[in-house]
């Protein structure tokens, strides 16, 4: 654990009970007081996470739109200022390099958040392709990143500033925003399903900011969460994780995620024609939600069978579902086994569990 | 049959309970706080048959899946069914009403390679 990047909340984690894991070269909390006790709070009251490893990169000039334009799979022209999207950057063969968020500041200056075990593929990738009107930072180890999840995360952050943030609607930011008296960056976005907020400070302010929001959660019920809530959270939620739902083999059109992908913008991207050519001669696999209808635990890695015995595919990510009391998984799997209803086999270790194919996310947020 | 007195322990983490040629088989608290919250034990049948340091059962905790191993050469006697229902029972009362099975083992039992309290608490602090 000692040759692991630390965030500056290091010692916040440890003190806090944090148990403490290997996560792409960092030392992240797995946990603090238990998965379920952790999913429960986001869901119905209020989760802290540290989401400092983040990678956050700047992307500024006179020609910052239209080259974003050509490296992101979304339509980034139609990105206001204080407005916040969600992309892919792909590969020439439709794969992915890495999913991420886009903030406009303004016509020539953008941020990109991106995966944390993926920064430094993602700094090569863009510095490789870069153009000439184009200024980017890394600006990662300068800040610190804190999200703010569930139904009473607005009322616990809103003691803690001036500002209106019931103006900041879903996928806006406000900047610079005052928490706490600290200069902070806060978006209404998040990787859990529910509710919440982003909020990137700069790294120095990241240990108060983290305690001041702890002092006015914990009276609420807040609880500090770990990496295992945050998965478990995103999964139920129908979030993709890198390395699992997408990667550099697995394109967005198969995990379902072409919303995201604009095939008709104008400019020509990386990786467009492939996926064009994809869409065009028809996916040969999907990703399906399995709802195992056995006792049992499905993980990702696992093998997909359909009722003939055949491997048809596996499972990207799978795990007991506290919110809906059931065992779920993402399988990629052939397209003509994605229907919903099929009935599919999961082998988890010398079993064969079945599973039924259903709708997508397992769990959604009642509206307000 | 709480507490961890007269319990032996394994490396990996599970305790035993020698009486005789039976033996009773649990994780330790130590092991339950390092998987969190258990949510599917897959269980042994009863009269199965296993070899020492065979994996006998599985705890599906949220994030992982972690083997039990059996302590002996043995069968299976009995097994713990309220863990069907409540496999927490392992998380809030692991050496109690978390038990997950009793082996009758065929021969001698060798504790040689077994710690007692002590050992055991001196081991897991050296692991944490």
């Amino acid at each position: 654990m000692d040759n692991l990047m630390r965030t500056p909340l290091f010692q916040e984690h440890i003190n806090a009970g944090g148990q403490m894991v290997d996560f792409g070269g960092w030392a992240m909390p797995l946990k603090y007081s238990g998965i379920l006790e952790e999913v429960e709070a986001v869901r119905s009251r209020a989760g802290l996470f540290d989401v400092s490893h983040m990678g956050e990169i700047t992307v500024a000039g006179p020609q910052a739109l239209s080259w974003l334009d050509t490296i992101l799979t979304n339509d980034i022209r139609k990105l206001a200022d204080n407005q916040v999207m969600y992309a892919f950057m792909c590969y020439p063969h439709g794969g992915v390099v890495d999913d991420l968020l886009v903030y406009r500041h303004g016509l020539q200056k953008f941020l990109l958040v991106v995966n944390a075990a993926n920064t430094q593929k993602d700094w090569d990738w863009l510095t490789q392709h870069k153009v000439p009107g184009v200024v980017l930072e890394n600006i990662s180890p300068d800040m610190g990143q804190l999200a703010v999840q569930g139904p009473l995360a607005e009322e616990i952050l809103q003691k803690l500033t001036p500002y209106k943030l019931e103006d900041i609607g879903f996928f806006r930011f406000a900047s610079p925003v005052e928490i706490a008296g600290i200069p902070a960056l806060v978006s209404r976005t998040g990787y859990t399903g529910e509710d919440g907020f982003e909020i990137y400070c700069p790294a120095a302010d990241s240990v108060r900011l983290w305690q001041e929001i702890m002092r006015e959660g914990k009276p609420l019920g807040l609880l500090p969460c770990g990496l295992g809530a945050r998965d478990t959270l995103r999964f139920e939620a129908g979030l993709p994780l890198y390395g699992h739902e997408i990667s550099q083999e697995i394109t967005p059109l198969e995990a379902r995620l072409g919303l995201f992908v604009k095939l008709k913008k104008q400019a020509d991207f990386i990786g467009k024609a492939a996926l064009a050519a994809l869409k065009e001669k028809g996916l040969p696999r999907l990703l399906a939600g399995l709802t195992l209808v056995e006792k049992g635990v499905p993980r990702a890695g696992y093998p997909v069978y359909n009722g003939e015995g055949q491997e048809v595919g596996y499972v990207t990510s799978g795990s007991f579902a506290p919110t809906i009391n059931a065992s779920v998984a993402n399988a990629l799997v052939a397209a003509d086994c994605a229907q919903e209803g099929t009935n599919l086999w999961i082998g988890v270790r010398q079993r064969r569990l079945q599973a039924r194919v259903t709708k997508l996310p397992f769990y959604k947020r009642e509206a307000k | 049959m709480t507490g961890e007195k007269g319990l032996k322990f394994t490396k990996e983490h599970e305790w035993l309970r020698i009486e005789g040629n039976r033996v009773t088989v649990g994780i330790t608290d130590f092991a339950q706080k390092k998987l969190g919250d258990i949510v599917y034990v897959e269980l042994p049948e009863l009269d199965e048959e296993f070899v020492e340091g065979d994996a006998f059962a599985v705890l599906e905790s949220v994030k992982t899946a972690a083997d039990v191993y059996a302590p002996v050469d043995g069968i299976v006697v009995e097994v713990n069914d309220l863990l069907e229902e409540e496999p927490a029972l392992i998380n809030t009362d692991p050496f109690g009403e978390g038990w997950i099975a009793v082996f009758e083992a065929e021969g001698d039992i060798d504790t040689s390679g077994l710690m007692d309290t002590a050992a055991y608490r001196q081991y897991a602090e050296e692991e944490e």
